[in-house]
């Protein structure tokens, strides 16, 4: 059924990406096709890989924004890098589309996924997803998009540390967690507490898994004393300040 | 979006092969058509014809067309799915009204509700072809309130205008039928151009900084491209058709889909003869060219927010 889970799940598997920590280094966007042109979606095809026309299927993708300062909000400017994959929500429109099942919610971890065995290639999901979290493969004429890696973090044949998805392995600015979120005392639940994890684009109301911890305040940066008039300060200070004033 | 020529085929043909078959089912039911087997041969067959090519060219831009199959079974949740159901069973009234008609020279009883529920079917069917667009909230231009009676009253519009073109050489001068096309290309015409004031003066509610989560700083601008060459999202969603041509097109489309076709309908019922069939003809040409450009800016025009991601501002 491409209907959502009539109840919700019992886990609620996702990711906490952090912007502050983030260096866009795009490690996670390379292990994830790495991982996965072998894995549960296996091929993550390119097409003239080494031509003019470079294209292939990511399911990951890395941003770089410019953010500008904000004195309401006390936010100095910088740069945030962004990585963006599919945040597994709850409202899914990507499930409710398809028409024939193979794209679907999972009951029991919320992970979205696509059975490429019953996918037609009407690109219809990829519509649906305002994230643009799903690409498709020409060359097997079919939907691809992130398994939160279901071959590794239930793969027993992994060391139990190892048992995360690969982009979470292979960050090595640790911006990407991986956890339950309907447990409050997971990694993911408590640094979105904590940090005030954002769901993006929250007005359309698909109720995203995955949080994105925002850049933490830096508008300290430039604000140390200045040395202007130190007549009265006394002291060494104070004589050169009168001496240089005179 | 992508303005891609298969579905663009696809919902200009089958909207104007389900308009002619459902005012056939209608008309006939009524008593407002002839019995001749000739008009009804060539009638039915061509809404038959267009129905089904449509039909068959939405499966030729699948991945994997031999599955198409599968897009049946989804119709609880997927309005793609009920389309197909909905074509598909639509046949079967039709062929029924169909042999009530051409074999049995019928249109009462039996014959009558068979083309009564050809024409519900074929309603339903452009529907829920409408629905598929106005259920994606990612494109807000096709999540608006307009987009399913624009889809209807196009296709009822060039379903009777093709309508009159065959029936002209069989009847002359059929008042009601003019008069239908008349109306509905006047009503289809008022429902675009609310339909583009809408989009024009909308304001979307989605921003750069709402989908990055950036809402804390001030004004947020792309900086490094997650990628040098175009990929799969940005040549399927990042299509923009320029102001200036889009403007352009909008012209020829009030010209060829409204303009043209509702002075030709007045001026063949003004005419007689050659001439009114000639003009007749001309109107279904003209409106079938023009729904073809309105389609096309239908998808050109339409902005997918995932573009927040690679430079637009505000979707
Ligand atoms: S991010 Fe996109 S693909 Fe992933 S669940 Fe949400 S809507 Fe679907
Ligand atoms: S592309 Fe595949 S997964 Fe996506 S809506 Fe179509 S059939 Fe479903
Ligand atoms: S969870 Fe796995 S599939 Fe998803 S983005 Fe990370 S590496 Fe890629």
């Amino acid at each position: 059924m491409t209907s959502l889970p009539s109840i919700p799940p019992a886990k609620r598997l996702g990711l906490v990406i952090d912007l502050d920590t983030c260096v866009g280094c795009h490690a996670c966007a390379v292990s994830c096709k790495e991982w996965n042109t072998g894995g549960h979606v296996a091929p993550l095809p390119d097409t003239d890989p080494y031509g003019k026309d470079v294209d292939g299927v990511w399911l990951n993708r890395v941003h770089g924004f410019e953010a500008e300062a904000d004195s309401s909000s006390n936010m100095a400017g910088r740069t945030v890098y962004f990585p963006r994959s599919c945040l597994h929500c709850e409202e899914a429109p990507c499930v409710t589309v398809c028409p024939t099942g193979a794209s679907y919610k999972r009951g029991e971890d919320g992970i979205v996924l696509v059975d490429e065995d019953k996918c037609i290639g009407c690109k219809l999901c990829s519509w649906a997803c305002p994230y643009g979290a799903r690409e498709f493969d020409g060359d097997g004429g079919v939907m691809k998009k992130c398994t939160l890696c279901i071959d590794r973090i239930y793969n027993e044949n992994l060391e139990p540390a190892e048992r995360q998805p690969a982009c979470v392995n292979a960050c090595p600015a640790r911006a990407r967690h991986f956890g339950d979120f309907n447990d409050p005392d997971s990694d993911v639940s408590q640094l979105t507490a904590e940090r005030g994890g954002v769901e993006l684009l929250a007005e359309m109301g698909l109720k995203p898994t995955n949080r994105y911890l925002p850049p933490r305040s830096s508008a300290t940066v430039g604000d140390g004393a200045s040395l202007e008039d130190a007549a009265d300060a006394g002291g060494f200070l104070g004589w050169i300040d009168r001496v240089l004033s005179r | 979006m992508q303005p891609a020529y298969s579905v663009i085929f696809l919902t200009t043909a089958t909207g104007t092969g389900y308009g002619l078959l459902a005012l056939l089912g209608i008309l006939r039911a009524t008593g407002d058509l002839p019995d001749d087997r000739a008009f009804g041969v060539f009638a039915l067959g061509l809404a038959l014809a267009l129905i089904s090519a449509g039909l068959l060219a939405s499966t030729a831009h699948l991945g994997r067309p031999e599955r198409a199959w599968r897009a049946l079974s989804q119709w609880r949740s997927s309005w793609l799915s009920r389309e197909g159901v909905l074509a598909i069973i639509g046949y079967g009234p039709a062929a029924l009204f169909a042999y009530g008609w051409l074999l049995l020279q019928q249109n009462d009883g039996i014959w009558a509700m068979a083309g009564w529920g050809a024409a519900l079917l074929s309603v339903a069917t452009v529907y829920s072809t409408s629905m598929i667009y106005r259920s994606l909230a990612a494109i807000p231009r096709w999540h608006h309130p307009l987009v399913p009676w624009n889809y209807l009253i196009l296709a009822l519009a060039t379903g009777a205008l093709w309508l009159n073109a065959v029936l002209a050489p069989f009847v002359s001068g059929h008042a009601l039928l003019q008069a239908i096309c008349f109306a509905a290309l006047a009503a289809a015409w008022l429902l675009k151009i609310a339909y583009w004031r809408a989009i024009d003066s909308a304001v979307g509610d989605s921003t750069i900084a709402s989908a990055t989560g950036l809402e804390s700083f001030g004004a947020v601008r792309p900086l490094d491209p997650p990628h040098v060459q175009d990929n799969y999202l940005l040549k399927e969603m990042g299509f923009a058709v320029a102001r200036k041509h889009a403007e352009k097109l909008r012209r020829l489309t009030h010209l060829l889909a409204f303009l043209a076709p509702l002075v030709l309908i007045v001026l063949q019922a003004a005419t007689s003869g050659q001439v009114s069939l000639m003009v007749a003809a001309l109107a279904a040409v003209s409106v079938s060219i023009g729904v073809v450009l309105e389609r096309w800016l239908f998808f050109a025009e339409a902005q997918h927010k995932v573009m927040l991601y690679y430079g637009a501002d505000r979707i």
